[in-house]
């Protein structure tokens, strides 16, 4: 339990640290841009697949699950809409986030920690935590909402080309299934649940990254670390933020 | 100048550093030198406030540094270079934008201006030709020298070196050391360097400050280092073959 509070206090100082005012805004504003393509852009490609086979599978799945004639089969492609905005294009993309781009961030500052750039920042007067960790958070905050607008996109087409390629639904009932009864809110309640977890996966891991002491073995336990903990966050929000959202 | 009064520090609950105090002069290369394990390192964080120490002062000239806020402490780290072990080159930037770093972080030239610095920071370590390169592409000894160019980019007043010549050849870490000693008295810097590198404390050791155990046994120059009466010192120094041969009856 003291452990506990012990790291939740650090965590919280660690982003007082990183929310100071920056020592040269455009210096920053660089980074952010650096950032914005390292963990932004380059998460275009796993996102597109994975979103892709993601509403290929809910679709085949839930034509499979409902084939009863009392059912329209316009329900699947809004059973594929909803799920898809909903759940997986937030969660499930943010879950392979913490993975790709959570990874990522620990290893890099824990290398940086280990190999004691972040202490030359230090020595030249930087914010080390405000300059490393900052623009990694605005830019996953900008992007990642782009990322799950991406992935609904895909993952809507993935089950439209499943669906009507495997023959259980015409390409009119799909598309017709996704426009009915939408509620535009679920694509804010999306949206919000995405900031909240872009936060989570940049903020945890740069903390597990930033505090590594060791070697190259603590690195990469950090590394693991900063999966486990994002992902079980992420989980976490996500029901709290469910249940605040859509109740 | 930069003076240590009564400086302790302890990693869990390890005392690590007991009661230093220690003057390091300005325009000279001082020394901190002893056995791996010794404190050296810890020291010399502490002075350059990378460790908070547990009690004791740091003054750099009239200015109690270890006692200022984050910010205070952030204007007195501008004046501040520092060479680590591992030389701590940032591995995103190529050489150029690496020396230019501090450069960009806090002044306000232009980008024609920042460049002509880090060409003649560059020169001055005699790296030519390398600026596009990115730190895996370097030597050790080349890696040093950026790293020495980066840490003298805006004209510091005070110059740490962590074992400047760990993992460099014997000559290189002779052309290193001399390095420092020439740009400590082109700028007038108050430079420390930690090394337990005999040919180091031969070659440039001005003011020597031995340590051992977390305390300092004891402190002179390079003349008077082959002939002290400190057992441990002793131990330390003739267990180099080169001091050996320096103190052979006839030399």
């Amino acid at each position: 339990m003291f452990r506990f509070l012990s790291l939740t206090g650090r965590y919280f100082l660690l982003l007082k640290k990183v929310f100071s005012k920056p020592e040269k805004p455009s210096v920053y504003l660089k980074q952010t841009m650096f950032e914005l393509f390292n963990l932004g852009f380059n998460s275009v490609g796993i996102i597109t697949v994975i979103s892709f086979f993601m509403g290929a599978v809910i679709t085949l799945q839930t034509a499979y699950n409902t084939e009863n004639p009392i059912y329209p089969t316009y329900l699947i492609g809004l059973g594929c809409r909803d799920s898809i905005i909903l759940e997986f294009s937030s969660t499930i993309s943010a879950l392979i986030l913490a993975g790709k781009v959570g990874s990522n961030i620990a290893s890099e500052i824990g290398t940086m920690r280990v190999t004691e750039q972040i202490d030359a920042l230090e020595m030249m007067g930087v914010n080390s935590a405000s300059y490393l960790i900052l623009p990694k958070i605005v830019a996953t905050l900008l992007f990642n909402p782009v990322l799950t607008l991406l992935s609904i996109i895909v993952g809507i087409v993935g089950g439209w080309i499943a669906g009507t390629t495997a023959g259980v639904i015409t390409s009119e009932d799909f598309i017709y299934g996704i426009q009915y009864a939408f509620i535009p809110y679920y694509i804010t309640y999306s949206m919000i649940k995405t900031l909240f977890f872009a936060f989570i996966i940049t903020s945890v891991s740069a903390f597990q990254g930033y505090y590594v002491e060791g070697g190259s073995l603590e690195v990469g336990r950090a590394s693991t670390k900063a999966v486990v903990f994002s992902s079980v966050l992420i989980l976490l929000f996500n029901v709290i933020l469910t249940q605040l959202l859509l109740s | 100048m930069i003076k240590v009064k009564n400086l302790d520090k302890s990693f869990n609950n390890k005392l690590v550093l007991n009661d230093i105090n220690v003057s390091f002069e300005t325009g000279k290369t001082n020394l901190i030198i002893g056995r791996s394990g010794s404190g050296k390192t810890v020291l010399l964080k502490s002075i350059a406030g990378l460790h908070e120490p547990d009690e004791g002062e740091v003054w750099f000239d009239d200015v109690l540094f270890n006692k200022l806020d984050f910010n205070a402490k952030k204007e007195i780290r501008k004046e501040m270079g520092m060479l680590f072990q591992g030389s701590a080159l940032f591995d995103s930037l190529t050489v150029e934008q690496n020396v230019r770093f501090p450069l960009d972080m806090f002044t306000g030239k232009s980008l024609e201006e920042k460049n002509e610095r880090v060409n003649f920071c560059l020169k001055r370590v005699n790296i030519i030709n390398a600026n596009k390169l990115f730190p895996s592409e370097l030597s050790g000894g080349m890696k040093k020298r950026v790293a020495i160019a980066r840490a003298i980019a805006l004209n510091p007043k005070y110059l740490f070196c962590d074992e400047p010549n760990s993992g460099l050849d014997p000559v290189t870490a002779i052309l290193i050391d001399e390095l420092i000693k020439e740009l400590t008295e082109e700028y007038s810097m108050t430079t420390i360097v930690n090394t337990h590198d005999m040919n180091s404390v031969i070659e440039i050791g001005e003011n020597i400050v031995f340590i051992n155990e977390g305390i300092i046994c004891w402190e002179g120059n390079k003349d008077e280092i082959l002939h002290s009466g400190c057992e441990i010192l002793n131990d330390f120094v003739f267990a180099n073959a080169m001091a050996k041969h320096l103190l052979t009856p006839g030399r």
